[in-house]
């Protein structure tokens, strides 16, 4: 039987050291009653048949497709050493450093992924990580909740409306003002959020680059804030973090990011990675693992999980979270890349990105009925306005091998014309000027 | 040993994702950072070098006995890594399903969404799946989520749930961030008694939340009375699934009467731990509290074909932006078609079987506060070593140094000095042996040298860590600390 190594005799002396007669005696407890009504699974199959099966199955997905999606969530290039490190089993079969002496290498790895990403952040402090952007946003948002005592939450409709809808069901239960701030053709309303901000107001929640692509300085916007004692939260992308105004330089008290294009595949959907970062002043409202550095008996440098106060193992229902793990491997993969691709080379994925985006922006607003929906500066995605109704385009496209982009009428009553389109250092000009004239074709 | 930071140099050279840059920013510059970032500038060896060194300070299943008590640190196959790194699903964007003729393009990826909840449904006896959960707590937190919705749309006023002294550590958190006024009930020798549940039991209880076995690795023989009496006032009973390799294929919690269960993949169903993380947190439901089941589900139409769907009206909303951890679930779909029915079942039976062993064998040496047939796990008790002075964290580092990860120490709180003991099914004779007979040592140690323990460990890179001053530092990055 797979993967279990008691041998019959084994399984004879230690049912004699037991002191029963057979297996089945140690299940006396689950009465006839209780037994399964039915379990009615396939019998199990070698390894060999089980990849073949998997094969086949991952055959029926097109993953030849030239893809221009993005809406958070992008296909940067991964370096081979991020696979080959984070890959040691060493890392990959631990647990939670429970016992820091041997953990010590998921311990500093955790600590020099808390540097890296307050470095690029700008930020004091940041946690182990969590699952992924939208429980960060929604875990920031509890944080300005505690810390405020209030329950009115400013959010900007341009914000990415998978971290509104996360939001709006987590709080079903815990009686939160939401107020949304609609965007003004995908640009976020900055003196809207401004006006609508109060005494009872307990955060204000943004992102940048926005939903839309649409890059912007929130300074004023968190000086306002600041002003009426109410946390700002900002959402960032950390790739081009490495090149856009910081969180720390605009004044937010807590910046959250979706790590996923900081070395993690698309995978369908996960697993992603939560990053969390806060000022000094709001560290104790922090969900999740944090490390810290310390000293052994010796006087050696070492690493533990640290502030456990503010846990659920210790302060069961009082906790700050019921959150007890990290993404940890999620972690280390954005560690490695971050450290394999080092400041330059992240630079230079993020200004390529931003490059190839504003050929494509070019290209295809070249294209008679095709316009810029929102206009400003934009990073490595943009929203556009086609003559037609965007889904029929994408259903159109995506049957010749090109995926142009992402609907914004998913989410947007009034856009079923606009597409958002991303490209990342991947993208080729080959790939856009294909797009370009299958798009102008399509419009004719 | 040095940080990534203290081996930068400017200007040396990483891995170059692309070449070929214009000089355009096509930003203007008052929205660009004023500095660089500072992240580390090293050479591809460097990099390689740190973290296999850094990998090196580190127990983990590949190379360590890891008998972590409720973590189920079992042996995690390579083929599922193959599984894994298949490019067939590392390469799909998550929105192609919700696109309008895209679902074409993820057939496979969708299929393997269905297929697994199909299995998890038939193996617990479940209603329906959602693999939306991205670990343990968060499928709790989704629980009792659907624990308020059931309620809330049935118009009861529920605002209490119970959770056992010998429940999972996580579950008190989790109701309490539901909303829920959080009742704890003491168990009774070992297990949760219906005298003591009926002393708190009212119309105002939505549900309680029970890890069978417990963290004690008992049975709750007394389940199908408990059942009964939540029935009455209409609360669900919630399965925490830290535990279910104790029962594969010998209880089914749909059965005998669970509205919700999560599993923990990354325990039962043997999919990295990855260092606290990532996990998958499904979460299976009975029949009524099915139509409540976050959004998206996955749909099989009659033509065979896998589509997305949104219509569920009464349902909790989005708990994660798309379908879960599809990267961990699809090794965890991959393990059960490998192991198979007969394969399931007799991972729980060595399972049991492995702990009922290594708690017969150590009974002399330490106490067992409730010495008689386990499940998957026990519970010792360090108190006889802690008149001597030495405690069960020095015993947890004594082991340490002899190469076994420690069990988990300190929980459940309800047993003093305790140590949880998991040996998971994948461990051979040779393995339980030498890490008893380890301790046992360790017992012995403890009457003739005690202060040998106290000191462990003394064989790792670093010895005990101050904790205290860890907190007061505040050293959280290399830019951070308290003067």
């Amino acid at each position: 039987m797979p993967f279990v190594p008691h041998t019959p005799e084994e399984v004879r002396e230690m049912l004699a050291v037991i002191g029963v007669d057979s297996v089945d005696d140690l299940f006396a407890e689950i009465t006839e009653s209780m037994r399964p009504q039915s379990f009615d699974i396939p019998e199990g199959l070698s390894e060999m048949e089980v990849l073949a099966k998997l094969e086949g199955m991952a055959a029926k997905n097109a993953t030849d497709s030239a893809s221009f999606l993005g809406a958070g969530f992008y296909d940067h290039y991964i370096p081979a050493a991020v696979d080959a490190l984070t890959m040691r089993g060493e890392f990959y079969t631990a647990y939670t450093p429970y016992q820091p002496e041997a953990s010590q290498g998921t311990l500093q790895a955790i600590f020099e992924y808390q540097t890296a990403i307050c470095r690029l952040m700008d930020m004091d402090c940041a946690n182990a990580s969590v699952y992924d952007g939208g429980t960060a946003m929604y875990e920031a948002t509890m944080m300005a909740v505690r810390k405020t005592k209030r329950r009115k939450v400013l959010i900007s409709e341009a914000l990415n409306p998978i971290y509104r809808v996360m939001l709006d069901s987590y709080i079903t239960n815990l009686n939160l003002e939401v107020v949304c701030v609609p965007h003004k053709n995908g640009r976020t309303d900055i003196e809207g959020l401004k006006a609508a901000i109060d005494d009872k107001t307990a955060a204000v929640l943004v992102q940048n680059p926005n939903f839309f692509g649409s890059v912007n300085d929130f300074t004023e916007l968190f000086n306002a804030a600041r002003e009426k004692k109410a946390v700002s939260i900002i959402s960032s992308y950390p790739v081009l973090q490495a090149l856009l105004k910081t969180p720390g330089q605009m004044g937010a008290d807590i910046a959250v990011a979706e790590g996923q294009s900081l070395g993690l595949p698309l995978s369908f959907g996960g697993p992603y990675l939560g990053i969390m970062t806060c000022t000094k002043k709001m560290v104790r409202q922090m969900p999740g693992r944090i490390v810290g550095r310390t000293e052994d008996t010796e006087g050696r440098t070492g690493y533990v999980l640290t502030l456990q106060a503010r846990e659920q193992h210790i302060r069961r229902q009082k906790a700050t979270s019921n959150i007890c793990s990290n993404q940890s491997l999620c972690a280390l993969r954005a560690l490695v890349h971050m450290c394999a691709l080092g400041e330059m080379g992240i630079r230079r994925a993020a200004r390529l990105s931003i490059e190839r985006a504003h050929l494509c922006a070019e290209k295809l607003t070249a294209i008679p009925g095709v316009e810029m929906l929102t206009d400003g500066p934009f990073g490595n995605e943009f929203a556009i306005t086609l003559p037609v109704n965007a889904f029929e385009i994408i259903s159109t496209l995506s049957e010749r091998g090109f995926i142009p982009g992402f609907p914004l009428g998913r989410y947007y009553d009034d856009l079923d014309n606009g597409l958002l389109v991303a490209c990342t250092e991947k993208t080729s000009e080959e790939q856009i000027g294909i797009l370009a004239e299958m798009m102008r074709g399509a419009l004719k | 040993m040095k940080t990534i930071f203290e081996q930068s140099v400017p200007g040396r050279e990483g891995c170059w994702p692309c070449e070929g840059l214009s000089e355009e920013t096509f930003i203007p510059k008052e929205l660009l950072r004023n500095e660089e970032a500072g992240l580390p500038s090293a050479g591809e060896l460097d990099v390689v070098r740190h973290f296999t060194k850094l990998s090196q300070r580190n127990f983990g299943v590949d190379g360590n006995f890891y008998p972590l008590g409720s973590c189920t640190m079992k042996y995690n196959p390579k083929f599922t890594e193959v599984v894994g790194a298949m490019p067939g699903f590392t390469r799909l964007h998550p929105v192609l399903p919700q696109l309008q003729g895209a679902g074409r393009l993820c057939q496979g990826a969708l299929e393997v969404i269905y297929e697994t909840e199909q299995l998890l449904c038939e193996i617990t006896g479940m209603n329906a799946y959602t693999l939306h959960p991205m670990a343990g707590a968060h499928g709790e937190l989704t629980g009792v989520m659907l624990m308020a919705a059931y309620h809330r749309d049935k118009g009861n006023k529920k605002t209490k749930v119970i959770v056992p002294d010998s429940a999972h550590g996580t579950n008190p958190a989790s109701a309490a961030i539901a909303g829920f006024e959080v009742v704890s009930i003491e168990s009774r020798d070992g297990i949760i008694a219906p005298e003591a549940l009926r002393e708190v039991l009212d119309d105002e209880v939505a549900g309680m939340m029970m890890t069978c076995p417990n963290t004690l690795g008992l049975f709750e023989k007394n389940l199908p009375e408990i059942v009964a009496m939540l029935r009455e006032v209409d609360a669900l009973l919630y399965y925490d699934g830290a535990n279910l390799n104790a029962i594969m294929g010998k209880m089914r919690v749909g059965d005998v009467g669970f509205d919700i269960v999560h599993l923990n993949l990354h325990k039962t169903f043997a999919t990295p731990h990855g260092g606290g993380g990532p996990g998958s947190g499904p979460v299976g439901v009975s029949e009524r509290v099915t139509p409540y089941l976050p959004v998206s589900r996955v749909q099989k139409l009659e033509d065979g074909q896998f589509v997305l769907d949104y219509d569920h009206p009464k349902s909790i909303g989005y708990v994660a932006p798309f379908y879960g951890n599809f990267g961990v679930f699809l090794k965890a779909y991959s393990y059960i078609l490998r192991l198979g029915k007969t394969g399931l079942a007799r991972a729980t039976e060595n399972a049991v079987l492995s702990a009922n062993y290594m708690r017969k064998r150590l009974e002399d040496a330490f106490e067992i506060p409730y010495n008689r047939t386990c499940m998957h796990e026990f519970v010792l008790s360090a108190v006889r070593q802690a008149e001597k002075g030495v405690r069960a964290l020095d015993i947890a580092k004594a082991l340490l140094d002899k190469g076994h990860h420690a069990p988990t120490i300190y929980f459940p709180l309800i047993v003093k000095e305790c140590m949880m003991i998991e040996p998971t099914e994948t461990e051979n004779k040779a393995t339980l042996d030498t890490f008893v007979d380890d301790l046992v040592a360790i017992a012995d140690m403890v009457q003739s040298d005690p202060e040998v323990i106290q000191n462990a460990p003394v064989t790792l890179p670093v010895t005990r860590l101050d904790e205290t001053k860890a907190a007061r530092g505040m050293e959280l990055t290399e830019d951070l600390a308290n003067a």
